[in-house]
């Protein structure tokens, strides 16, 4: 199996952040991760696709340290992922996990969970909201936002503790193309701080916008990684191509 | 049957004329109730926090234990505090059979577990959705549990008032622990019970209009809290 080392010329100087190293994940009997290879280098933008079940999800999880693989591991920086590594991350779930509180009360309560000393805290509270465009709503309920705010505040929760890694699960699959766009700008931002995104999602054009990298994910093996273009351009695995071309891809019998 | 008119009517004029007994009786019915609710809660809100936020050994028997005991009945609740608190049992010394005392401790043992168990599924269920966020934020184990408390605010103010309502119109084990002592230990349910087998049926109707209203403005609360957790969007 190819990995992104394979071809990554650019980001071949850099150490790497995060690598996963045969990594394998089972539930029911059923490897539903199994085997990958990844390697995130610092500022390279990964961007995963594939079908609906091929382990997305999982493999999000299981690179922020949710889950605990069956086989094979997660290097931070070459060393065992733990908790302070952690720390070093974040993510935003698929579905927005906001508290009962208003949209400053989240904020403060990520920015208290992430160590962020008291006195503080005002200031980067009040960054993160203009970042996220909701200076206005600070006193609002959170779960009353819109789906489009409701994600900026996940999304400014998740960089309130100012990251290295980002991973993202589907971040605008129920968004319009406005709060859609919001987003990514809220992204591209992050990036051009230094983070480093790993970003889910259907869309082969946001794919493109928010990924350096591509791995296409099948059956919770990597189908194909490399560069984006590249590979959307031209697929070459089975998976992909069938992807590409709209169709279920059907493995040999 | 001109009796009961008159019973009615005399009940309306001791609501109406505000009589020194009716207040009385109200007022420690009130006091002991809402001291024995405030104590269940102080112990049963964490209990039943911890219980629903953590994975440990011996959860599930203590969630199933604490089920259980939701529906102690009161009068079971009664001997158990009347044989500690008796002068032979091992709380005798104390000199508590007969006083409010006696009754917040035989309410407290009756509306803990009801606090601590529907507290328990409240926090489970909101945990269940803040689980991965709480990981992924790296939040410690005490700042989660005081967060699935304030996050559930509404819901546990609910369960307070569940369990306020059972507590002030349960009449077994305050009558057992209390003994319904005149100007001491008499409150509303066992006025009631009393005066009824008395024949003293103004009072008893009084106390008994009183009580009805009582569990109305409970029921009531719990709607407007309800309501007001969905206004906010908080539910
Ligand atoms: N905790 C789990 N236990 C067992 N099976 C799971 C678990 N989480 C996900 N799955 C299964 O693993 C497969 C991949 O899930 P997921 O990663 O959510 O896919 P997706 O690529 O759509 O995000 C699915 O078949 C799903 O049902
Ligand atoms: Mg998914």
């Amino acid at each position: 199996m190819r990995d992104l080392t394979d071809f990554d010329e650019a980001g071949l100087a850099a150490p790497p952040l995060l690598e996963t190293r045969g990594l394998t994940f089972a539930a029911g009997g059923r490897r539903l991760i199994d085997g990958v290879n990844l390697t995130l280098r610092p500022g390279r933008r990964v961007a995963i696709m594939g079908p609906n079940g091929a382990g997305k999800s999982l493999l999000l999880r299981l690179m922020h340290g949710l889950l605990t693989p069956a086989d094979g591991g997660v290097l931070w920086q070459g060393r065992r992922l733990d908790a302070a590594a952690r720390a070093a991350q974040a993510m935003v779930f698929q579905r927005p996990v906001l508290l009962r509180r208003s949209v400053l009360g989240n904020l403060s309560f990520a920015l208290r969970a992430r160590g962020v000393p008291r006195h503080l805290r005002p200031a980067r509270a009040e960054e993160a909201l203009a970042r996220a465009r909701l200076t206005g709503l600070a006193r609002s309920p959170a779960r009353r936002l819109s789906g489009g705010e409701q994600q900026r505040l996940a999304l400014a929760m998740a960089l309130a503790g100012r990251p290295w890694v980002l991973f993202l699960d589907e971040p605008t699959a129920s968004l319009d193309p406005a709060s859609t766009h919001a987003v990514e700008e809220m992204l591209a931002e992050a990036h051009a701080q230094g983070v480093t995104t790993v970003t889910v999602t259907h869309d082969a054009g946001q794919a493109r916008r928010v990924g350096d990298d591509l791995v296409f994910l099948q059956a919770g093996r990597v189908a194909e990684a490399g560069p984006v273009a590249s590979l959307l351009d031209a697929p070459r695995s089975g998976p992909l191509r069938a992807w590409t071309e709209g169709r279920l891809w059907l493995p040999d019998r | 049957m001109p009796g009961l008119m008159e019973a009615f009517w005399d009940a309306l004029r001791l609501i109406a004329l505000g009589d020194a007994d009716l207040w009385e009786i109200i007022g420690l019915s009130l006091r002991v109730t809402m001291t024995a609710v405030g104590l269940s809660c102080l112990i049963g809100l964490p209990l039943g926090a911890v219980v629903g936020a953590f994975r440990f050994p011996g959860r599930t028997a203590l969630s199933l234990i604490l089920n259980a005991l939701m529906g102690l009945p009161p009068v079971v609740v009664g001997l158990g505090v009347y044989l500690m608190l008796s002068a032979s049992g091992p709380l005798g010394v104390l000199q508590l059979l007969y006083t409010p005392t006696a009754m917040i401790l035989a309410q407290m043992i009756l509306v803990t577990p009801i606090v601590a168990a529907l507290t328990r599924q409240v926090v489970e269920d909101l945990n269940e959705e803040y689980a991965e966020q709480f990981a992924s934020l790296g939040v410690r184990r005490m700042e989660r549990v005081a967060a699935l408390i304030w996050d559930a605010r509404y819901s546990l103010l609910t369960v307070a008032l569940a369990g306020f309502g059972r507590a002030v119109a349960e009449v077994g084990a305050v009558l057992i622990v209390g003994g319904n002592i005149d100007h001491v230990t008499r409150v509303m349910t066992t006025t009631i019970a009393l005066e009824t087998s008395r024949g003293n049926l103004h009072l008893a109707l009084a106390l008994g209009a009183v009580l009805l209203v009582i569990a109305l403005l409970v029921n009531a609360a719990v709607m407007a809290v309800r309501h007001t957790a969905q206004k906010v969007a908080y539910a």
